[in-house]
């Protein structure tokens, strides 16, 4: 039968004879506890703001360039030399059954005026079809519409960072701005969606019919041209399916012959960012098993110390061996003494790595998420680490030979 | 059969090439409720067969039986029982653990009993004020005189109602006056509650309490006498 709460108190007055040391010892398992919640934050923080990203694109997406893709001697970038027409885009979404909706883009930069203010942005020929290619919501006003696409009427939407760089708190929407001089009605305001996947402000954005764009604003040597389409399937599974369906109708439509190359290249986008989130996956475990390391080296502190106490207290064990105590109780004693060292150091390692998470993201701007989850692995990975490492010494003090122990000096 | 039953027992200590012999071959019979003193020169053997007595050590050949049971036979935490419920031990060295009360030095042996704090504080509390330890209870062993660390040691012992005491001169370190109130109180606990008293002394004064005096020398016994109940 042991004395648990009474093998408890012998432990914590042990420690506290050797206070400097106690504390010494349980630094290891903070600096690791600390390092291994610090480090899962920072890594599932960057998971979760690529997974945001990734939901702010839109989901399901694929991207169709002008140009090939594949390698082989010197070429101009997809894109560069466009051979994808409105036409086409209509094609797609009318002819490919996997594909949900389709949105051709033809942009540029332009400088944009509104009263006394200007501003520089990018401004992108479309059709109404993009806001729910990207799944994305008007703030205030309506989107522009199929008939001002047929009609290359001058409306636009704007993104946040350019309503906030024109109209200020005003409403813009009915407010007529100047794009390249030629001037446009505000339709609508197009909802906030951060950053992009690159990094890019997504709300320094304006819309406008692809029309009006091609006819007005970029227009280029190849009337009805368009640099790209979006394309949204309609649902993941029909990614691959849509990229044939749209491969094999643009083959078809630009009369590209079984042995010749592409003149369109066509991306999953989701793909590539999924893939993102995988490298950054294996980053955040990478981070952690690191850290775990220290937690590791503050366990290893924790036998040291444990088997210098040990051996410190030989006498002690000794004379409680002589009055009784068995193999588990003075097992135990000493467990428990590695236990509370690095139970304590395990809570104060999660203040410490809570405090470090937050420094991070307040000093240095970066997305940290502290999941319960890290915490309570921590925690009780520091428990572990301390039954661990407790044992040996706990061990070998239960097998002293009760009459060498209490001649020992 | 005797509470106390050694067969030949011996030990030897083997300090690299030389054998230090610390006890000859001993044959001896202890009945309950015995008194009985053990005198010799320093160095003859006492403390060694003592520390056999006790459980704590084992023999280098021959056999011990306590109540019946081969001490030899027995593994690790059955020894550690025995010396928790059977024995009261008073070392030579008091023993005490220093960074601990006296009156948690005297509840140790109830800690590994698994009696409750209460009980324990009670018990212990009772065997100081035997030892005329009262209001010395919270000091800690080096924080007392080496009288009353004895004593501390004594009360110890006799805490957890042990049938046998095994007292490693428990007082040496006396005076006259203390030394007869300890020995008072064996004699009380031996004709009372029949407990066996076993006490190594070098003054003839203390063994003149006892029933029966066993004399060492060199690790022999050499004489074993009962006295005569006058
Ligand atoms: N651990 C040991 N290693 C080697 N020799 C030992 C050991 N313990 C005791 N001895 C030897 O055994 C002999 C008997 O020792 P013991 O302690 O039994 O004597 P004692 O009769 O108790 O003496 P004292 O009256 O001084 O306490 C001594 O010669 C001593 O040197
Ligand atoms: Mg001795």
């Amino acid at each position: 039968m042991i004395n648990v709460p009474s093998t408890i108190r012998i432990s914590i007055r042990a420690l506290r004879v050797n206070k400097m040391r106690s504390a010494l010892t349980m630094l290891g398992i903070i600096i690791g506890v600390g390092a291994v919640i610090a480090m899962l934050a920072v890594g599932t923080g960057a998971r979760q703001k690529i997974s945001e990203q990734i939901s702010s694109i839109g989901s399901n997406l694929l991207i169709v360039l002008s140009g090939a893709s594949t390698s082989g001697g010197i070429r101009m970038g997809s894109g560069t030399r466009p051979s994808l027409s409105l036409g086409d885009s209509e094609a797609i979404k009318r002819e490919c059954p996997s594909v949900q909706d389709v949105a051709p883009v033809l942009g540029g930069t332009a400088q944009v005026v509104y009263g006394n203010l200007n501003w520089s942005t990018g401004v992108t020929g479309t059709t109404p079809s993009m806001l729910s290619v990207r799944d994305w919501q008007l703030s205030s006003g309506r989107s522009f519409t199929e008939d001002d696409v047929k009609g290359a009427t001058k409306v636009c939407l704007l993104g946040q960072t350019v309503v906030d760089n024109l109209f200020g708190s005003i409403d813009p929407v009915g407010s007529v701005i100047r794009i390249e001089k030629i001037p446009f009605t505000v339709a609508g305001v197009l909802e906030i969606k951060g950053q992009s996947p690159g990094g890019q402000d997504q709300d320094d954005v304006i819309y406008v019919p692809i029309t009006t764009a091609q006819k007005k604003l970029f227009g280029t040597a190849f009337p009805g041209m368009i640099r790209m389409m979006m394309v949204k399937a309609r649902t993941a599974e029909d990614l691959f399916r849509s990229e044939q369906e749209i491969a094999e109708l643009l083959r078809q439509r630009h009369k590209i012959n079984p042995k010749q190359e592409d003149d369109f290249t066509v991306r999953n986008l989701t793909q590539m960012l999924q893939a993102t989130e995988q490298s950054t996956k294996v980053m955040t475990i990478l981070l952690g098993a690191i850290a775990s390391v220290s937690l590791l080296v503050g366990g290893i502190g924790i036998m040291n110390i444990m088997l210098v106490s040990v051996t410190e207290r030989t006498r002690e064990i000794g004379i409680r061996m002589a009055v009784g105590a068995k193999t588990w109780d003075i097992r135990l004693q000493f467990i428990i003494e590695a236990l509370i060292l690095s139970m304590i150091g395990g809570i104060a390692g999660i203040l410490v790595g809570l405090a470090v998470s937050e420094a991070l993201a307040l000093f240095a701007g970066w997305s940290v998420i502290v999941s319960p989850f890290s915490v309570i692995l921590s925690f009780g990975f520091s428990g572990v680490v301390g039954i661990f490492f407790g044992f040996y010494p706990a061990y070998k003090a239960s097998l002293l030979d009760p009459i060498e122990a209490l001649r020992y000096e | 059969m005797g509470l106390i039953e050694a067969r030949g027992i011996s030990k030897t200590y083997s300090l690299g090439e030389v054998d230090v012999r610390a006890l000859c071959p001993t044959s001896l019979t202890i009945e309950a409720a015995e008194f009985i003193a053990i005198m010799g020169p320093s160095g003859s053997g006492k403390s060694t067969l003592m520390n056999i007595l006790g459980c704590l050590d084992k023999p280098s050949s021959g056999t011990y039986l306590l109540d019946s049971v081969e001490a030899g036979g027995l593994d690790r935490d059955q020894r550690a029982e025995i010396r928790n419920k059977k024995i009261g031990f008073v070392f030579q060295g008091f023993n005490l653990l220093s960074r601990t009360s006296a009156i948690e030095n005297v509840e140790l042996p109830l800690l590994y009993d698994g009696l409750s704090a209460q009980e324990r504080r009670q018990r212990a509390l009772t065997a100081l004020k035997k030892v005329g330890l009262e209001g010395r209870e919270y000091h800690h062993p080096n924080q007392l005189s080496g009288g009353q660390q004895q004593r501390v040691a004594i009360a110890r012992a006799l805490v957890n109602n042990a049938p046998i005491i095994l007292a490693d001169e428990p007082t040496g370190n006396l005076d006259t006056k203390t030394s007869a109130e300890i020995m008072d109180l064996f004699v009380d606990l031996n004709t009372h509650a029949k407990i066996t008293i076993i006490l190594v002394t070098h003054e003839p004064d203390i063994a003149a309490y006892s029933k029966r005096i066993i004399r060492f020398l060199d690790g022999c016994i050499v004489s074993d006498e009962v006295k005569k109940t006058e």
